[in-house]
């Protein structure tokens, strides 16, 4: 019954002791916001397809992020900040990462963002990020975001473009007065292909007899063969990528193109040489941005490479998980470097970056933020030469950082 | 006059007050749209997921006119939606055109569309209506992915970011901010919604039905058949198409994907899920589809087999979409 | 242009029609039979070829898989029109095209979680690897098997349907389901059986697919287009209409690689809308079901 309770017995506590407890509230509620704001977590966006063709490669590039971003936490954080990756399934759909890049920068307030496979969903990601001065780290192989028109101050390109990777390839591929015929995938990234093995082969002195575009994604090459052969080139060189180089080398071998002429590609794809037989690929010679076998060489890779095996079970980085490291690693550098997230130091920062996290050394060219790096040469073994499941490929080169294999910063429409 | 059997016939009082709520809101439904769309934003987990409800709640409303209330399965709705989108973002990007002016360009080139794939498509029945739809919508993708220069090709359309929406008197609001996209956005959607009620309501919403019901008796009727389909068939596209264009300027790309024929079905499923030949249906289905969508991918990279199992099931035991069945639950059918 | 590669090309369009005509003829036989559109018809076609990688695997020998991977996957085909088909007669036409197009995203994911997201090596038998000289050119042993066996399946077919007592009841069945009701045939039954047909018929153009084209989960996405079009063209429910559609579409792909090669998938679709536009129910189609 609380009818006859006294006023005074119902407030027990005197005015004094409230005010002061007031008081001391409101100092304990603020020290966590001054607490926060010192140690508050730098977090990353990461948009990868998870779902789809290319989810392999993905769940590699989330792998190889979580790697860079724990061993940074492992240190003590960056600037005694812990930091953390925001993994989202773009869907490899350029819609898809547009609305996942808004909701990362809105709702998940991240400070940057690292990612993006294929070349429409990098664009799709940098136009949202590029308006909203967001941090973005490309690492999707495309000539295009190089590009002045796509270009802003934000956007870094941390993976090879085909102008490097053909350049390097065709170095060690083509001769003065080979004869080469293309057979290109009839889309943006097949033609930027093109283009950089034409460019090379023009330098070099090669002769191109024949080049045959086929629809993007086609399942089937037998009608593009009968042409190829009747060419009698020196070379195939094949300009397409994922399932399209899978399914184009195994139809080509098929039909006996191997014993004819020597099969180039800009990029030998890890995976792709997993879908189909070793003994199919063999001698197929191409680029790559990174392979587990250059730790005989390079002790940063060997760094790199421990480090995965020691976290995820004695397998070994492929040549996309590479870039999740990377990209993330040279991001975290940055800030490091910066002392902090704000935007105009981090990207002052990276301009001046010169890290070597998995290959060599690498820095990012000021006029469009791509960053020089090397570039690998790699022959596909057959399955005789192959001392372990994971030896696939053989390194013929590794072409050191240069500026000479980009395409200048005039060329690209920069006036700086 | 026995008072058991009037007590008998009477639907149980549960019922009756659904019953009545939705014939309520039936009257008022576009209000109640947009009241719903209002605190939408704050339900949501976040603004990008509810414009994209917004967006997407149009297209499936413009393509329920033709397939739920004209009972016509086209596959081939994304070509609209797409060209709307790439009309407006090449009139921002390439020519410098004001927001306002490319949108209608937008609409106006879906329109366009709309006729020259309605004529084509009409004059088939049944299966062939579908394919021929399909079909022609994927000559537009190709031609979209071969005419690079125009539509940045496989990439994309990029380069036209509207940050600021100004109105003439010198008015202008931060487009880029997200809770002002939302609710610019949403009052072009609730225009059309508007706009659909009114033609849903009209002479014109009511032989589209008896089409729909039956055609031959509809032409016995007097009606022409031909014609009205190719209304259905242009205002559908002319929906459609507006979609695209809020598309655009929300997510400042174009991607190719827009055009393909998965976006087609992806139309096709949210209008089932919701409820074909329903208002509120589609819109429904929209945002059934797209949290699932939203949820799911969180939960496991493998999110298709759930939606997918989830349409299965919709088709066996619920027909009539979510929204449908609860009226059909109201009606007491 | 030499006339050698006009006749290379020309026989490896023939080849690619082959192809073709195996991928549509299961489409073409449900809807014929059934008058439904099965949209999980790329998505069975890529189960086909994944049932036969992997009794490759179990039994070593890719000659089990061809034989038992049909039977299977028809009978997977058969619970497909008993549990979820066969509830949708009677109802609108269009349900069957939805929910076999829902069955198809499920098929796929399903196929994701088991084998992984990966393309998986199939390599052609070691019998028949190698190229075979025709005089104008070369031209993989392989390729000319698969015509071979799409002949073979052609002929049974012809025989099954024309000559026996199974076949005057399936075309009857699809002539007038209503009168053979009332004759006394269990419809239902027929049309179970007749699915299940279909379904291993397009599981038998996977497995002979799969050393050709890569084995992955996407591989069906395409083959369901390429199929549309060849009995669209045809004429839906028509097999003389599915061979000749797949032979003009062999040839025409292949002749327009020759010229403009960017243009090969352009030009099937605009042959299917075109030919649409002139006898909206294809070369040799009749009218749909259900109207």
């Amino acid at each position: 019954m609380t009818e006859g309770r006294d006023r005074k017995t119902l407030l027990p506590i005197s005015r004094r002791t409230a005010l002061m407890g007031l008081a001391g509230t409101a100092g304990a509620l603020s020290m966590p916001w001054i607490a926060r704001a010192q140690a508050e977590t730098i977090r990353i966006g990461f948009p990868t397809p998870l779902t789809g063709p290319f989810a392999a490669e993905a769940n590699d590039q989330v792998r190889s992020a979580e790697l860079a971003v724990k061993l940074a936490n492992d240190k003590g954080g960056i600037g005694g900040r812990k930091v953390e990756l925001l993994v989202r399934d773009d869907k490899l759909n350029a819609g898809e990462a547009a609305t996942r890049t808004l909701e990362l920068i809105e709702k998940d307030k991240v400070h940057a963002v690292v990612g993006a496979l294929s070349s429409a969903v990098q664009l799709a990601v940098n136009e949202v990020t590029r308006a909203r001065n967001m941090l973005y780290v490309s690492i999707s192989q495309s000539d295009t975001i190089n590009e002045i028109k796509d270009f802003s101050s934000y956007t870094f390109h941390e993976a090879l473009n085909p102008t490097m990777t053909t350049a390097v390839v065709a170095k060690h591929t083509f001769q003065k007065g080979s004869k080469i015929v293309f057979l290109a995938a009839d889309y943006a990234y097949g033609h930027e292909m093109l283009r950089g093995f034409k460019r090379a082969a023009e330098a070099i002195g090669a002769e191109t007899v024949g080049e045959i575009l086929h629809p993007f994604g086609a399942p089937d090459y037998s009608t593009f063969i009968p042409t190829i052969l009747s060419l009698q080139a020196d070379i195939l060189c094949i300009c397409n990528f994922g399932r399209d180089q899978a399914n184009s080398i195994k139809q080509a071998v098929e039909f006996g193109v191997k014993d004819q002429m020597k099969i180039v590609v800009p990029v030998l794809l890890h995976n792709q040489r997993l879908a189909v037989d070793a003994d199919v690929f063999e001698g197929v010679i191409g680029g790559a941005n990174y392979y587990w076998g250059l730790e005989e060489t390079v002790p940063s890779a060997k760094t790199f490479n421990d480090a995965f095996r020691g976290l995820y079970q004695n397998a070994v980085p492929t040549d996309y998980g590479a870039y999740g490291y990377t990209g993330v690693a040279s991001l975290l550098m940055a800030i490091e470097q910066a002392g902090g997230t704000e935007p105009q130091k981090v990207i002052a920062a990276m301009e001046a970056l010169k890290y070597d996290v998995a290959k060599g050394e690498q820095y990012y060219r000021k006029c469009d933020h791509q960053s020089v790096q090397s570039v690998l040469v790699l022959e596909s073994k057959g399955k005789a030469d192959m001392a372990s499941e994971a030896d696939l490929f053989k390194i013929l080169a590794n072409e050191p950082a240069s500026e000479s294999v980009l395409r200048s910063c005039s060329e690209l429409g920069f006036t700086n | 006059m026995s008072v058991v059997k009037t007590a008998e016939l009477a639907p149980a009082a549960p019922r009756a007050r659904l019953a009545g709520f939705l014939s309520a809101a039936s009257r008022w439904r576009v209000p109640l749209s947009i009241l719903a769309l209002c605190v939408l934003p704050w339900i949501l987990p976040s603004q990008a997921l509810a414009v994209n409800v917004l967006i997407y709640g149009l297209v499936a409303v413009g393509y329920n006119l033709l397939f739920g209330y004209t009972g016509l399965l086209s596959f081939g709705h994304a070509a609209f939606f797409g060209a709307g989108a790439y009309a407006t973002g090449i009139a921002i990007g390439t020519y410098g055109v004001n927001w306002f002016l490319a949108m209608l360009i937008g609409v106006l080139t879906a329109g366009i569309l709309s006729v020259v794939m309605g004529v084509l498509a009409i004059r088939t029945r049944g299966i062939y209506f579908s394919m021929v739809t399909l079909a022609l919508s994927q000559l537009v993708y190709y031609a979209a992915l071969q005419a690079s220069s125009w539509t940045g090709g496989e990439n994309g359309l990029r380069g036209f970011t509207v940050s600021r929406l100004t109105f003439p008197g010198g008015v202008s609001v931060d487009f880029l901010d997200p809770v002002v996209k939302y609710y610019a956005i949403m009052v072009v959607v609730a225009l059309a919604l508007w706009f659909v009620s009114r033609v849903l309501n009209s002479p014109f919403g009511a032989v589209v039905e008896a089409v729909r019901e039956n055609e031959t008796r509809a032409r016995a009727c007097g009606y022409n058949v031909e014609r009205t389909k190719l209304l259905a068939f242009v205002l559908s596209g002319v929906l459609c198409g507006l979609a695209g264009t809020l598309s655009a300027l929300h997510l400042s790309i174009v991607p190719l994907d827009s055009l393909h024929y998965h976006t087609s079905g992806l139309i096709v499923m949210m209008t089932l899920l919701g409820g074909a030949g329903s208002f509120f249906g589609p819109f429904i289905g929209a945002l059934a589809f797209l949290s699932m969508e939203d949820v799911f991918s969180l939960w496991t990279a493998n999110w298709q087999l759930i939606v997918g199992v989830i349409f299965i099931l919709f088709v066996l035991y619920l027909p009539r979409g979510i929204w449908g069945t609860l009226l059909s639950w109201g009606n007491n059918r | 242009m030499t006339f050698q590669l006009i006749a290379m090309q020309l026989f490896s369009g023939l080849a690619l029609g082959a192809v073709l005509i195996m991928v549509a003829l299961g489409l073409s036989i449900i809807f014929g039979m059934l008058g439904i559109v099965n949209f999980a018809h790329g998505a069975l076609f890529m189960v086909g070829a994944y049932a036969g990688l992997y009794i490759a695997g179990l039994t070593g020998s890719f000659w089990w898989a061809l034989l038992l991977a049909p039977v299977l996957i028809g009978m997977f085909g058969m619970l497909i029109e008993r549990f979820l088909i066969r509830p949708l007669y009677g109802r609108s036409p269009d349900d069957p095209l939805l929910l076999t197009f829902g069955l198809g995203y499920v098929l796929v994911e399903a196929v994701r979680i088991f084998f992984g997201t990966d393309g998986i090596p199939f390599s052609t038998p070691a019998a028949l690897r190698g190229v075979v000289h025709l005089g104008f050119g070369v031209f993989p042993i392989y390729r000319i098997f698969v015509i071979g066996v799409v002949v073979a399946v052609l002929v049974c077919l012809w025989i099954g349907l024309e000559k026996t007592k199974f076949g005057l009841i399936v075309r009857a069945g699809s002539a007038d389901p209503l009168i053979m009701r009332v004759l006394g045939v269990d419809i239902s039954r027929l049309w179970l059986v007749v699915f299940g047909i279909g379904v291993g018929i397009t599981a038998l153009g996977g497995v002979l697919a799969a050393p050709m084209r890569n084995v992955s989960p996407e591989m069906g996405s395409l083959v369901l287009a390429e199929a549309f079009v060849v009995t669209v063209i045809g004429g839906m429910g028509s097999l003389p209409g599915a061979v000749i559609a797949g032979l003009v579409v062999g040839v025409s792909v292949s002749m327009t690689s020759l010229f403009a090669p960017e243009m090969a998938t352009i030009v099937m679709f605009a042959l299917m809308a075109l030919i649409l536009l002139v006898r909206p129910n294809g070369l040799y189609g009749r009218p749909a079901a259900g109207l």
